[in-house]
């Protein structure tokens, strides 16, 4: 629940979400009930802790989701069942590119979420929508890989490695539209209402979301590309 | 219960070295674990009979909650029983493990088995004969069974005998049996295969040597033989199949089933030839190296 | 336009479905129909449908495990039925196609459609009332949550209409369910209703996590918890972490099946072992995350029944913690037989075991608990014995097949399945009938019927003995599972047994369900005045019964363990001289909507009508959309108000002093 109209305990220090609620908790923790008091008229509740906290979890079950399809990938990559191997299909340069478009988004969202912390609704547009087309070029880019793939005689139906891989990657590129969908509708929020707790809260999950894409995407090109080809 | 002839009792009524280590097993365990589980029960009762509400005389202290000594024994009793049931597991799984050959003196036949929708076909490669539904072997001779699946997974499992193991296609599984005694044997698949799962039992029969011997000039006299065609025609679905005798077989039927070369269905996109390789299981540390390509030959056994 | 659905999809031909069918489709009529006659669509919307109180969802939850469980008891009569006749030359009333679909549907309904709503239903009616909370920590996903269930559950049922149910068994191994050996729409009903739920279930796990650690009473420390809430934490951490692995299990197979591709196929390098490891490595700590609670359950009971603090309460904790952990280094022991090699056979055998040491640790704490206490013999504490006796027994036959070469020659038998069903209807089903008897009062205000209640329980463990234990002798005897047909006549007395053993539960069934419509009609005898019928201990049992919305008008300060029964030995006031405004969320039917609209995809995507399916996704999208710009989702009860229905409620108490 979210502040009411009376200040409750730890509430100055609600402010900022990340480090407040570990605050808040210690201080629960810590603190000896009181020897007056059997009862608190307002228990305060830190909302966007909350939210973050539920986020952070729901981020690991996916991280957990995808090292089922890492673990899939990392049994299946040798059943090529006579068809392509990693090495004559993965275009290395190709996909360095690929990563660096990610890999520049991640820091342009950082910057945005600076920028909303310093209040500046222009710069934080700015920076969302210079990482939202960089997301959009990643994406473009894999299902431009995807299609001349399939075109190759090595789509998804042709060995059980190509089925992995096509999952794995995929897998990640609709995470990657997903966000993207998601920023767009962040910042037509950002337009329409400014800096509220909640966009806030929101904006600080979908950069979350977006770090961990990154992530997810580092280990996709150490051990499907690096290693495929190598 | 007690009107049952001993045959009923399969899992604890065993004819083979393999199931009766298992039956030993299966009560020691037992025997050990009654040892906690029998007072466990009792107190559970004494407990709740002696401390209901309506006794009085009982002594009540509602904020007694903690006793290091009853933590100490109720931790270390499960434990103890656990350390003996461990060393009991980590024994028996490597002395019975179903890939290692039995301790005999007498050289093993080796019978090649294979799950089909729904019946199980048995190939001799040296005496090179092939039956369906029933599978004969000599008593006290140890029996060297490779086993898969040309459709879905099945389980391969003689009861009396001991261990089952699972039939997979394109890929080999190994079980060691011995019959100590001549006799005749349920067999079933264990594992639910679709819907002539309940009919794709067979009979496996322990023989004395000459019977063996006698049953296999039987086989051969056969009219039948089972070279691809035949076994196109077997492997087409079908249920509660009769016990089928083949006086020849195709010699490399076994290895070209695992190695999925003999697909009865034209199911497959075919490949090109691949290299032969070795995949894990994702278990872990021991593999579980299988043939999976068309173009492997033999099959891979599994390594040590 | 329809996909594959066609007319010929209904199975008019075979009168058995076709009576289930006739009966499903009265009941809803029934059910449709008195909601229209009394006027009650409204209030159904805006009371229910929409509602996203934890108490409400909890209580629909309920519902559903309820009628879900007369759906898989009737599975599980005609399995009985079958089997008690089909040997020799008799073939029994069901074709294995039609018995097939029966223990698959069976499994799949027991365990994601009763035994896990029942668990998270009972979570939901009590976990925010434990930690004194006024609400979970995100309730609109709690209200998606169970729809998203609700309709995994509708698609299962509409399958017995529409199409058919899986015949591969519940968690539908490959190559069995490839489309080349299953070609029929059954496996797509099963892949979608457990997808949606599934997510469902995801969700519930996060949200619950986040309720219980960010949301507990001041003072309640993390050692402070009951310990219901401690299973429930370590129940959810096991949903989250467990959960994406069926789902990427499932998913793979979908693109196996939808789009030809090779995971689990038998050629072109498919692995259909790897199948059984991914689900296994889900469905081991699966069993755990609806036995979990039931121990939380029966923990809170045995303390509560006895009058007694919990005995060994950081024991419980660190058992209930140890479990949760093993629970992921076991799953190989489910395919020992596969032929991974004794080292590896060897370590999940002993690791199997290992969890027997917790789990033994529980017995003997639950039993010192008793030990000095007063221990009255009501229902839930009958539940509770019952439970303690019959799962040592469950729990030794599951050590005994951890043992790799016992399992060799009692894998997929009888045997085993006596075991689970053991472990799952001593632990988990007595349990959320513990549970259920126990937190009714508090959900609904008033009480169960406690004669028929205690009748109902002695069926039940009667009627399990019966049933269960002649399993485990045809299991010796050799007997297989999923068998429609057997040719031993030896073993038929024994099926007869076990099918009497199902009649003594169905006896227990139906006393379940007088007396909820006994304990319905006599309300006013049994209403809860005090909000503390059993002479609680943890904080529910601080608020009246049923709760107000928002739970606790003031929220108490936690200084004991049992932080009621301190409250009470103390002599807290619990009247409020003043009050305050109360935050909290507004009901939504965007959850309901979404989840309803998901389902349509699903049954789109089953049937190949790829239309609908898109529509489906894109519609539940606009909504979740719709609800992000709609900044109205919450709003204050003001003082006045909280102090009149306080005052109501006080007053309620007065009268009964």
């Amino acid at each position: 629940m979210s502040t009411g109209p009376i200040t409750a305990r730890g509430g100055a220090l609600a402010f900022k979400p990340g480090y407040a609620d570990n605050a808040a908790d210690a201080l629960r923790d810590l603190r000896p009930a009181s020897e007056t008091t059997d009862f608190e008229l307002e228990h305060h509740h830190d909302a966007a802790g909350t939210a973050q906290l539920g986020f952070w979890v729901y981020l690991m079950s996916d991280c957990l989701l995808f090292a089922g399809l890492f673990a899939t990938y990392s049994v299946l990559h040798v059943r090529t069942a006579g068809g392509p191997t990693p090495q004559s299909l993965f275009d290395l340069p190709y996909v360095l590119a690929e990563t660096v478009f990610l890999l520049v988004s991640s820091f342009t969202c950082g910057l945005a979420t600076l920028a909303m912390g310093r209040r500046s609704r222009r710069a934080t547009l700015g920076w969302l929508a210079v990482t939202f087309a960089l997301g959009i070029a990643f994406v473009g880019m894999e299902v431009h890989e995807f299609a001349h793939m399939v075109a190759d005689n090595a789509g998804p139906d042709r060995s059980a490695f190509l089925s992995s891989f096509f999952t794995l990657v995929a897998t990640h590129g609709l995470h990657v539209t997903c966000g993207l969908v998601w920023m767009a509708i962040m910042m037509v929020l950002v337009v329409k209402k400014g800096f509220t707790p909640s966009t806030e809260s929101r904006l600080n999950c979908l950069s979350l979301f977006w770090h961990f894409l990154d992530i997810i995407w580092v280990g996709v090109f150490s051990l499907v590309y690096l290693f495929g080809v190598s | 219960m007690l009107l049952l002839s001993g045959c009923q009792w399969a899992v604890l009524d065993p004819k083979g070295p393999i199931g009766l280590q298992e039956r030993s097993i299966i009560i020691t365990a037992t025997v050990l674990m009654l040892l906690v589980v029998g007072p466990v029960i009792a107190l559970i009762l004494i407990f709740a009979w002696r401390y209901r509400a309506s006794n009085e005389k009982a002594d009540y202290r509602p904020d007694w909650s903690h006793s290091n000594r009853i933590e100490a024994v109720v931790w270390l009793i499960p434990c103890f029983i656990i350390a003996a049931l461990g060393v009991i597991t980590w024994r028996s799984s490597h002395s019975l493990d179903p890939y290692r050959p039995l301790d005999s003196q007498v050289k093993p036949i080796r019978i090649d088995a294979v799950a089909l929708d729904w019946k199980w076909l048995f190939i001799y490669p040296d005496e090179k004969v092939a039956t369906v539904n029933q599978v004969a072997f000599p008593a006290n001779v140890p029996v060297e069974f490779h086993i898969t699946s040309a459709t879905v997974m099945n389980a391969f499992f003689i009861p009396q005998l001991g261990s089952q193991i699972y039939a997979m296609a394109g890929m080999q599984t190994q079980l060691h049996l011995l019959a100590n005694e001549p006799g005749t044997y349920q067999g079933l698949s264990s594992n639910y295969s679709g819907e002539g799962f309940s009919g794709m039992t067979f009979k496996a029969i322990a023989l004395p040597r000459q019977g063996f011997a006698a049953w296999v000039a039987q086989v051969k006299a056969a009219h039948q033989t089972l070279g691809a065609e035949a076994y196109e025609q077997l492997a087409r679905p079908s249920e509660n199949n009769p016990v089928a005798y083949y006086s020849q077989v195709q010699p490399s039927l076994f290895a070209d089933i695992v190695a999925r070369k003999a697909v009865p269905l034209a199911v497959l996109g075919a490949g090109p030839a691949g290299p032969h390789i070795r995949v894990r299981a994702l278990a872990g540390a021991r593999t579980l190296q299988v043939s999976l390509l068309k173009d492997t030959g033999s099959p891979a056994t599994r390594s040590n | 336009m329809l996909g594959k659905l066609t007319l010929s999809a209904i199975p008019y031909q075979n009168p058995i479905v076709m009576g289930a069918v006739a009966f499903m489709v009265l009941a809803v009529i029934a059910v449709l129909g008195a909601i229209t006659v009394f006027g009650k669509w409204k209030y159904l919307w805006k009371e229910w449908l929409t509602s996203v109180d934890h108490k409400k969802i909890g209580a629909m939850y309920l519902i559903l495990a309820g009628v879900m469980l007369l759906r898989g008891f009737a599975d599980a009569v005609m399995m009985r039925a079958q089997q008690a006749m089909a040997y020799g030359p008799h073939s029994g009333y069901l074709p294995p196609e039609h018995f097939d679909q029966v223990f698959s549907a069976h499994g799949t309904i027991m365990i994601f459609f009763m035994a896990m709503p029942f668990m998270i239903g009972l979570m939901n009616c009590v976990l925010p009332l434990q930690i004194g909370a006024r609400d979970v920590a995100f309730p609109f996903l709690n209200s998606l949550s169970l729809w998203l269930t609700v309709v995994g559950a509708m698609l299962v049922n509409i399958s017995l209409a529409v199409g058919n149910f899986a015949r591969t068994g519940w968690l539908a191994y490959p190559p069995l369910s490839e489309l080349h050996f299953s070609p029929g729409v059954g496996v797509d009903y099963y892949i979608w209703a457990l997808q949606i739920s599934g997510l469902g279930t995801t969700l519930t796990g996060v949200n619950f996590i986040a309720t219980i650690l960010k949301m507990r009473a001041p003072g309640m420390t993390l050692m402070r918890m009951p310990v219901f809430t401690w299973t429930a934490l370590c129940t959810n951490i096991l949903i989250v972490a467990a959960f994406p692995v069926l789902t990427v299990s499932l998913a793979l197979l979908t693109l196996d099946r939808y789009l030809g591709m090779h995971f689990f196929t038998n050629d072109l390098g498919g692995d259909p072992m790897m199948y059984i490891n991914l689900i296994w490595i889900w469905g081991h700590p699966e069993v755990y995350i609806l036995v979990l609670p039931a121990f939380g359950i029966f923990s809170e009971i045995i303390a509560t029944f006895s009058g007694k603090r919990l005995f060994g309460y950081t024991s419980m904790v660190f058992a209930t913690m140890a479990i949760a952990l093993l629970s992921f280094v076991v799953w190989l022991h489910h395919f020992f037989t596969m032929g991974s090699g004794a080292d590896v056979n060897a370590f999940f055998g002993i690791t199997t075991m290992v969890i027997a040491v917790p789990t033994g640790v529980k017995i003997f704490n639950w039993l010192f608990t008793m030990y000095r206490g007063r221990v009255r013999f009501e229902s839930p504490v009958l539940w509770t014995i019952g439970f303690m006796i019959t799962f040592v027994i469950g729990g030794m036959s599951g050590v005994l097949l951890a043992v790799p070469p016992a399992d060799f020659v009692l894998h997929n038998s009888l045997f085993l399945v006596a075991h689970f069903h053991n472990v799952i209807i001593g632990g988990v089903v007595f349990g959320a009938m513990a549970g259920l008897t126990y937190w009714f009062p508090k959900v609904f205000g008033f009480r169960l019927n406690e004669t028929l209640g205690k009748a109902a329980f002695w069926c039940w463990l009667i009627g399990f003995y019966v049933a269960f234990m002649p399993l485990y002798v045809l299991g010796l005897m050799g007997a297989t599972r999923r068998m429609d047909h057997y040719d031993n006549p030896a073993w038929q007395p024994l099926f007869v047994v076990a099918a009497i053993g199902a009649a003594i539960i169905f006896c227990g069934i139906l006393l379940q369900l007088a007396q909820v419509v006994v304990s319905l009609a006599q309300r006013e005898r049994a209403r809860d005045l005090t909000g503390d019928p059993w002479g609680g201990r943890t904080l529910e049992w601080a608020t009246s019964s049923p709760p107000p919305a928002y739970n606790f008008a003031r929220v108490p300060v936690v200084r004991d363990r049992d932080a009621f029964w301190d409250m009470k030995q103390r002599g807290v006031d619990m009247k409020a001289p003043v009050y305050r405004p109360i935050h909290m969320p507004r009901n939504t039917g965007t959850g309901f909507v979404m989840a309803m609209v998901l389902g349509l995809a699903g049954f789109a995507m089953i049937w190949h009508i790829w239309w609908l399916a898109i529509g489906g996704v894109a519609a539940a999208g606009a909504a979740l959309i719709r609800y992000a710009f709609d900044d109205d989702r919450d709003y204050y009860v003001e003082a006045e108000e909280v102090r009149r229905t306080e005052i109501l409620r006080g007053r309620a108490q007065l009268r009964s002093v």
